[in-house]
């Protein structure tokens, strides 16, 4: 057991430091987290009219009765505040490309390598899902694009459900050319776009 | 007029087709890829226990106990995982694929919660949020933690 007295001056010191914050009725803390890949990413705060911007690595803000109030966490303080939620993160989803011949529903040669990395990615997930999302080139109409988008993911699902992967968690969708890889004009032939994107969450 | 049928037929197999995704879609908003110790959802009114690969709905509440931590994958790639003793509730949701353009709406009434933004929040700025009982957080494609207090 912990010694009572101790236990007390904890409490008095942390009454202290709430009073120095300004109001410690604290309903909790938010602290942005630094990216992975660098990016400029923010997030805001507010309580009623009051806001706070948190915009740099390990900004914070505590919610008090007064509004938001502005302050520098640590990675330390992160760890021993957040480590459970931190540790239950999910993976991150895992994008794969795979490129197909002209006007047609067939992968180029070297798409056909990539499957097998699509599939030990699936298998590393404890409960897969995974999104097919078919895109054509801008040659034909939106309808025609649709239809053909369509027509590649559905070939990469029945694809992935021969090599195993349960139907149920495959998912699969056509943007037609809507989301071009390559920006193009309309009615140009590019090998780039014509693709399937293959997501592993 | 063969060729006419054809593409009629073609496109309202495309009409079922999509009808099927956004039926499928307005139920399954997000899937729990991740628990520890006592996680449950709350649905309804009911609760039952969480498992890992449960499908996830507007309106539920995840509940973790003490020894509890649970971590969910959103259809539109956000992830969302709390720590003990957390009460997280996925108000509102609506993602169309195609364009990215949605709204995502959580709420953590108490405890820990960590949160990666997906492609709402990279396509539209503020489109996500998560409130606590005291403030509201609105995200600009990005990575942070959260508490809440009773």
């Amino acid at each position: 057991m912990t010694d009572p007295s101790r236990w007390l001056r904890r409490v008095a010191a942390l009454a202290g430091l709430c009073v120095i914050l300004g109001g410690c009725a604290s309903g909790g803390n938010v602290v942005l987290l630094p990216e992975k890949d660098g990016r400029q990413t923010a997030v805001s705060v507010k309580q009623g009219d009051k806001e706070v911007v948190l915009d740099r690595p390990y900004a914070a803000a505590r919610t008090t009765s007064v509004g938001p109030r502005a302050y520098a966490a640590s990675a330390a303080e992160v760890d021993a505040q957040f480590g459970p939620a931190l540790a239950a993160q999910p993976a991150r989803a895992v994008s794969f490309t795979l490129y197909f011949i002209e006007g047609k529903d067939e992968f180029t040669e070297q798409s056909k390598q990539v499957v097998y990395g699509i599939l030990s990615e699936i298998a590393t997930r404890p409960v897969p899902d995974v999104l097919v999302v078919g895109h054509t080139d801008t040659v034909g109409s939106d309808q025609a694009n649709d239809l053909l988008g369509q027509q590649r993911a559905d070939i990469v699902r029945v694809a992935l459900i021969r090599l195993g992967v349960p139907a149920d968690d495959i998912h699969a969708i056509s943007r037609g050319k809507r989301s071009l890889a390559v920006p193009t004009a309309n009615g140009v032939a590019e090998p780039l776009n014509r693709r399937v994107e293959i997501v592993v969450r | 007029m063969w060729n006419s049928l054809t593409r009629c037929r073609e496109a309202m197999a495309l009409a079922v087709l999509i009808g099927w995704t956004a039926a499928a879609g307005a139920a399954d908003i997000g899937q729990i890829k991740v628990t520890k110790g006592q996680v449950a959802i709350e649905r309804q009114g009911k609760s039952m226990p969480a498992a890992v690969g449960a499908r996830l709905q507007v309106a539920d509440i995840v509940r973790t106990g003490a020894d509890g931590s649970v971590g969910i994958t959103m259809d539109d790639d956000s992830l969302l995982s709390a720590g003990p003793n957390s009460v997280l509730s996925l108000d509102q949701y609506a993602f169309d694929s195609a364009t990215n353009q949605g709204r995502l709406d959580t709420s953590l009434n108490k405890g820990t919660l960590s949160v990666i933004s997906g492609r709402i929040a990279k396509q539209t700025q503020d489109a996500m949020t998560v409130r606590t009982p005291t403030a509201i957080l609105g995200v600009r494609g990005t990575e942070f933690v959260v508490s809440a207090n009773d």
